[in-house]
């Protein structure tokens, strides 16, 4: 009756009647939030309406306080197909500039994280002293001080992607070392005596049977980090003064209050973390494939 | 000639801290030809005793020699900052010989054993060693206050404006963070309890719940300071929507923990579904929701600060953070980030108390 056997039965249905019920609540929001407005503006032009006046209305504002979902599509219509990609109203251009910061980012954290755990697990002092600083590291809300991090790397001459990317890599290497460390450690006693048994060195055991017995482990982390490392990339871009990228979408549409535009980079975003964390898993069934992992 | 088990890198640290002692004599020490070891007396003492401390090499040293030996090195080296000025080689040496000090004494310490004191004594001197080096490295090269302030400048600044710091908390902490964290929560609990006994929505709204908790969220925080205003209540709200996608998908997990055995024994005993619930599931979901709890800890704050760069009243750590570094009081703003580490790392401390408390039974608080 409860999630065991929920994974049992097809997913399909219920996840289509939930999106379903999501669109239809939204719609209801939109009439609901946007008709104060537009009955302000029936009355200033003192003009007669009827309901179905009214709810085609509240979803043609120009400044809805929440655009339709329909409008939102045609906003996202315009701005990636109909616009030129090198044009500074594409969609798909600001979504590569935070992408390729993502992704850097996401890079150098998995590296980071890796190494991290291979030191922790293959040395006690570093384990000791280093672990519980990695956790505190977390409870620091690096977020919130990102931008102070752009603008004092931006005063040094460091521009561009690189500091959007050390956001992102701070994010995305502590999933990793924690993921990594467990399972480093995963192999059991018994099979680790039996390495010893054929002598094997201390790098043997690590990639004949510590490294692809921690693959699964790896995969799970990087698809967390993958996400954080875009919402660090994203909120790294708020403090350069909304130049280019998703955050400086978002930062420009809220000064002018641009609903469309920032419901508009929000459900881009929105899609490119799906897409990431869907090509994590992708590669992550590939490699368990040709490790020989049964399904 | 070395005592038994003396692993490698213990030799090869110990060898470190003589050679880099004896260079630190031999350089200068500070830019000015005027300086030397001569201005320092304690630094000189520390030179001295980490070269004399290869003496390790026919005697075994004791591990609380190398302890009194870390804690010189710290002191002496950050006091004689005022004399030295702008450090040169010879002062570069003496800090590597005794960060190569608190790294051996570590080492040596880890060895001894896992007692209580040491597990808290290891990661506290690497906290300890972490601040000395980063003192040292600012005001020893000069590095522009508005790059990076050394700690004991940020001390200062600390002790100077906690009237400003308690403000900021309370508009930021207090109101937002809390009240959106009990929100949040909260809600997605008694949402998970209400879907707790349809099957179809939960296939429905787990994958689409496991999908949110994925996307940047944060990216709601200027749609709601349209909606709500510039006051806390806009940053409560994201920290609402924030906080409720993790509750959710954990407790639902959660509540499907509870084994078949336990559950066909409630049915044995004629147990209804709210006895079984109170009794049996939530206590076996209880790890899954402290999970959520605690990841919630650190997200409500992230959500919070950073929706108040979306606009706020002249009041909050956010606020605070983005107008310092405008007008490039970097200081300040560290300070402020003090504030905000102190009180995310004291507020995950708190759930993980009561977790502790409240899931005595899992084997994970049992060892």
């Amino acid at each position: 009756m409860t999630a065991g056997a929920a994974t049992g039965g097809g997913k399909a249905i219920p996840i289509l009647v939930v999106v379903v019920a999501i669109v239809g609540i939204w719609y209801a929001a939109t009439i609901w939030l946007n008709t104060p407005w537009q009955r302000d503006v029936y009355q200033r032009e003192g003009r007669d309406w009827t309901v179905s006046d009214l709810v085609a209305d509240t979803m043609a504002q120009e400044r809805p306080v929440l655009p339709a979902p329909h409008q939102v599509a045609i906003e996202i219509w315009q701005t990636t197909v109909e616009k030129k990609v090198t044009s500074k109203r594409s969609l798909v251009y600001h979504a590569w500039i935070t992408l390729s910061a993502t992704l850097a980012g996401f890079a150098m954290g998995t590296v980071l994280g890796v190494v991290l755990a291979v030191a922790i697990v293959h040395n006690r002092a570093t384990d000791r002293s280093v672990m519980p600083w990695v956790i505190a590291s977390q409870t620091i809300p690096i977020l919130a001080i990102a931008p102070m991090i752009i603008v004092v790397l931006n005063a040094v001459g460091l521009s561009g992607l690189l500091p959007k990317a050390l956001i992102s890599t701070y994010l995305s290497f502590f999933p990793v070392v924690v993921g990594m460390v467990k399972g480093l450690r995963a192999p059991e006693a018994i099979q680790r005596d039996l390495m010893r048994t054929y002598s094997a060195t201390a790098a043997q055991v690590f990639w004949k049977l510590r490294w692809p017995h921690s693959m699964p482990y790896l995969f799970a982390s990087m698809k967390v980090a993958v996400a954080i490392s875009l919402v660090g990339a994203i909120v790294g871009e708020l403090p350069t003064g909304a130049v280019s990228g998703l955050g400086a979408r978002l930062l420009a549409g809220s000064y002018y209050g641009q609903t469309v535009q920032i419901w508009s980079a929000l459900l881009t975003a929105a899609a490119l973390a799906a897409v990431l964390v869907s090509l994590v898993g992708v590669a992550n069934s590939y490699v368990l494939r040709r490790m020989g992992a049964r399904p | 000639m070395i005592a038994r088990g003396v692993s490698r890198l213990q030799t090869g640290l110990a060898a470190g801290i003589g050679l880099l002692g004896l260079l630190g004599i031999v350089l200068p020490v500070s830019d000015s030809d005027a300086v030397g070891l001569i201005n320092a007396p304690l630094l000189a003492l520390f030179a001295g005793l980490a070269v004399a401390s290869l003496a390790r090499f026919g005697v075994p040293l004791p591990v609380a020699a190398d302890g009194a030996l870390t804690a010189l090195a710290g002191i002496a080296l950050v006091s004689a900052l005022a004399a030295v000025d702008r450090g040169a080689s010879g002062f570069w040496c003496l800090t590597a010989a005794g960060w190569l000090t608190a790294w051996l004494f570590v080492e040596r310490l880890t060895a001894v054993g896992r007692g209580g004191w040491i597990g808290v004594a290891v990661p506290v001197l690497f906290g300890v060693t972490l601040l000395v080096l980063w003192e040292l490295l600012t005001r020893g090269m000069n590095v522009p206050q508005v790059l990076l302030p050394p700690p004991s400048a940020i001390g200062v600044r600390f002790a100077a404006s906690i009237p400003i710091l308690w403000a900021d908390f309370q508009q930021t902490f207090l109101k937002a963070v809390l009240i959106g964290y009990a929100l949040g929560s909260g809600s997605a609990f008694l949402v998970a309890i209400a879907i707790d006994r349809s099957p179809f929505l939960q296939r429905g709204l787990l994958p689409v719940g496991n999908l949110i908790s994925a996307l940047p969220i944060i990216g709601i925080a200027p749609i709601m300071v349209m909606w709500f205003g510039f006051d806390w209540p806009s940053k409560a709200a994201v920290v609402i929507v924030m906080t409720f996608f993790p509750m959710l998908v954990n407790t639902v997990a959660g509540l499907a923990e509870a084994g078949r055995m336990e559950r066909d024994l409630m049915r044995t005993y004629a147990a209804g579904y709210w006895q079984t619930l109170v009794k049996l599931r939530l206590p076996a979901a209880a790890p899954f929701i402290f999970n959520a709890l605690k990841i919630n800890s650190t997200l409500a704050l992230i959500g919070a600060i950073v929706a108040e760069f979306f606009g706020t009243p002249i009041v909050g750590m956010g606020f605070r953070i983005s107008t310092e570094v405008g007008r490039m009081n970097v200081d300040m703003v560290w300070a402020e980030i003090a504030v905000a580490a102190l009180a995310g790392s004291a507020f995950f401390g708190a759930v993980a108390l009561i977790e502790r408390a409240v899931t005595f039974w899992h084997p994970s608080n049992r060892q």
